[in-house]
């Protein structure tokens, strides 16, 4: 009696090829518990991320015509701060100096400017090592030994085009996205 | 497990007996701190600090969530709601001075924790969990202070968020994606000040669930001891209780002392007087450093000053600040001595000595501007520091020989009391035996 039944495969014994058919069950709602973990988590990562208002992006306008060729102003700008430099035709003549290929970050003066504008030097006030504000914008503040930007966190020295030339940041103080609006007015953002 | 010789819990009184066939608390309390415990009995001051490891963070969590009643996670707020502790509040300013010092003192007490297992040998087998445990605990309260001393809002507080956030921008290609997410922002502001806050309330409970764990894989095989060799009998044990617990009450009342004058006399001495500037995210102090127990693995990042492999400095000054702690992880596996203890390991004995050195210089170098001669001293200081434990103390482990090992925790004592152990047993034998 009992033994006509056991023909039956019972849900542990293998199939002819070797599973059980009980490893597909598992393995199914193994898969769908993990998409649905995964689905729950996303949310709770992506929270951490910019919110909306903070995406906003911000455009301010800025008025250069104050600035005396030598000297820069600091402007912030979504919470951080903007270099604006007048370079003198010397410190445009030592950038234009230095051999691009002995660059860590090979780019010339003129790509960082904008044309008819070289003189204007419109950067990031960020050092791209760590973050820190360099020092040489302000009046009387060191410049470094490459005349530009000095960072007193860790020691990168930026050149008068602000290119990296020694310490431990890896690039150039970034240009941020800006157009002149007048020769002696910018939009940055 | 325990020694088979362990005293046994034996409830005496009927409500004893009722909760101990209900929740049987007081029986683990017996058996993990009480005479159920044994204990080798050469245990020295330097087994204090683990106690006080777990004092000085209930201490934190009792200050902290005080000070949380009054503290305002808010850019706006946030240092002028310190301010109102340190002036407004009853006793604010000796609530947020424990809790400041009580901070450094954390880590002053777990730095001669962990330098403790390094000389005894306490990471080696039986105890590599433990070990492990403990360099997670460590991670964790790195963590937890970092964002504890963002919350001051102060300059250092900023630029310390921001050096410290930019660190995980030198990964290649998620690096940008990552720092953004951390900040949640694009420099520390309001958002990023507010998940450190809720995140410097949860760590140290973090810490509290995996302390329980350290002290449970403490407890199977049972503490370490200064000649490292193991446990033979119960000639080599006394009971935690009485014998421990007076011991840690009495360290404990030096370590409260200790305490109790920095806090009143000397509360800002571990700080640095710019973090009572408020936050100006247009200005890098000029001289911007960690807190102190930072400052070796600070020295270690920016020992890294120029490009080489392929891989830029800031990238490898990453690198090699978190390798630095992570090495710790994998100790047990470089140091194959089966010999724990460096009293009988001239020669690791020698160079745990120099590792120490090496700690504190870096630790100076930390301390300094990022100028010569500091940066030159913490690149040799930070090559020397994984050459001590990638190549110099695998090579030692293998060429040393140790000095003879006592046969047990009792003959070491007897020995170490000034008389050989012959001198020893010929006075137990002189003693007259009480008539059968
Ligand atoms: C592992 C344990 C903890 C460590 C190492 C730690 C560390 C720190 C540090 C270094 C500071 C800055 C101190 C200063 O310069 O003023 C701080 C501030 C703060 N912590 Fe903690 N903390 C811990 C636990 C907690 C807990 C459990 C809370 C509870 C919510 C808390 C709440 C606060 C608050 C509100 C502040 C800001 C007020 C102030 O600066 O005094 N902390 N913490
Ligand atoms: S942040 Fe400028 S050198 Fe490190």
């Amino acid at each position: 009696m009992a033994t006509d039944q056991a023909h039956v495969p019972a849900a542990g014994e293998l199939t002819e090829s070797g599973e059980r058919r009980r490893d597909f069950i598992y393995i199914a709602t193994g898969a769908f518990a993990a998409v649905g973990a995964a689905t729950v988590a996303w949310p709770l990562i992506n929270q951490m991320n910019p919110s909306a208002d903070v995406l906003a992006l911000a455009s301010i306008d800025v008025d250069l015509a104050a600035i005396k060729p030598g000297q820069a102003i600091k402007i912030s700008w979504r919470g951080m701060p903007v270099f604006a430099r007048n370079l003198t035709q010397a410190e445009q003549d030592a950038a234009n100096k230095v051999p691009v290929s002995s660059l860590r970050d090979p780019q010339t003066l003129a790509e960082r400017t904008k044309e008819g504008h070289t003189n204007w030097l419109i950067t990031m006030g960020v050092c791209t090592h760590l973050g820190c504000v360099p020092l040489g914008a302000g009046e009387g503040e060191t410049k470094g030994d490459f005349g530009g930007y000095f960072c007193p966190c860790h020691g990168s020295q930026y050149d008068t085009a602000a290119r990296i030339r020694s310490g431990p940041a890896p690039t150039n103080l970034v240009v941020p996205e800006y157009a002149f609006k007048s020769p002696t007015s910018v939009t940055i953002g | 497990m325990s020694f088979p010789w362990a005293k046994h819990y034996e409830p005496t009184t009927d409500v004893g007996k009722w909760i101990d066939s209900r929740l049987p608390l007081p029986r683990l309390i017996y058996d993990s701190v009480g005479a159920g415990y044994p204990v080798p009995k050469n245990l020295n001051y330097f087994y204090n600090f683990g106690v006080l490891a777990g004092v000085a963070l209930v201490v934190q969590i009792i200050t902290g969530i005080i000070l949380a009643m009054h503290y305002a996670p808010n850019t706006g707020l946030a240092f002028n709601s310190v301010e109102h502790i340190m002036r407004d509040v009853n006793s604010g300013w000796m609530l947020r001075y424990m809790h400041a010092v009580g901070a450094s003192f954390f880590f002053i007490v777990v730095y001669l924790h962990i330098f403790r297992g390094l000389y005894y040998g306490s990471y080696k087998p039986p105890r590599e969990v433990l070990w492990l445990l403990g360099m997670v605990i460590y991670l964790l309260m790195m963590a937890t202070g970092f964002m504890g001393y963002v919350l001051v809002w102060g300059q250092m507080s900023f630029w310390g968020a921001a050096v410290i956030t930019n660190l995980f921008s030198a990964i290649p290609i998620v690096g940008d994606a990552i720092h953004t997410w951390l900040l949640g922002g694009f420099s520390p502001d309001n958002p990023t000040l507010n998940r450190f806050f809720s995140l410097h309330y949860l760590l140290p409970f973090v810490i509290f669930g995996v302390v329980i764990l350290h002290v449970w894989a403490l407890h199977i095989p049972g503490s370490n001891n200064p000649t490292g060799v193991g446990i033979k009998g119960p000639q080599d044990t006394v009971p935690f209780h009485p014998y421990y617990t007076a011991k840690d009450f009495f360290g404990l009342g030096v370590y409260f002392t200790l305490f109790a004058i920095v806090v009143f006399y000397l509360p800002n001495s571990l700080g640095e007087p710019d973090n009572y500037i408020p936050a100006n995210p247009l200005s890098t102090p000029a001289h911007i450093v960690p807190e102190w127990y930072y400052w070796p693995f600070y020295a270690i990042l920016r020992a890294f000053t120029v490009n080489f492999l392929w891989v830029p400095a800031k990238l490898w000054g990453v690198l090699a600040m978190f390798s630095a702690i992570l090495l710790l992880f994998f100790l047990p596996w470089l140091d194959k001595s089966p010999v724990r203890s460096n009293t009988y390991r001239p020669l690791s004995k020698l160079f745990f000595w120099i590792l120490v050195v090496d700690c504190l210089i870096l630790g100076l170098c930390g301390a300094k501007p990022a100028a010569e001669p500091w940066l030159r001293i913490s690149q040799f200081a930070a090559a020397y520091y994984f050459a001590h434990f990638l190549i110099i103390l695998p090579i030692i482990s293998r060429i040393e020989r140790p000095l003879p090992l006592p046969k047990s925790i009792s003959e070491a004592v007897l020995t170490n009391a000034g008389h050989s152990v012959e001198a020893a047993r010929a006075a137990v034998a002189a003693v007259p035996q009480p008539a059968a």
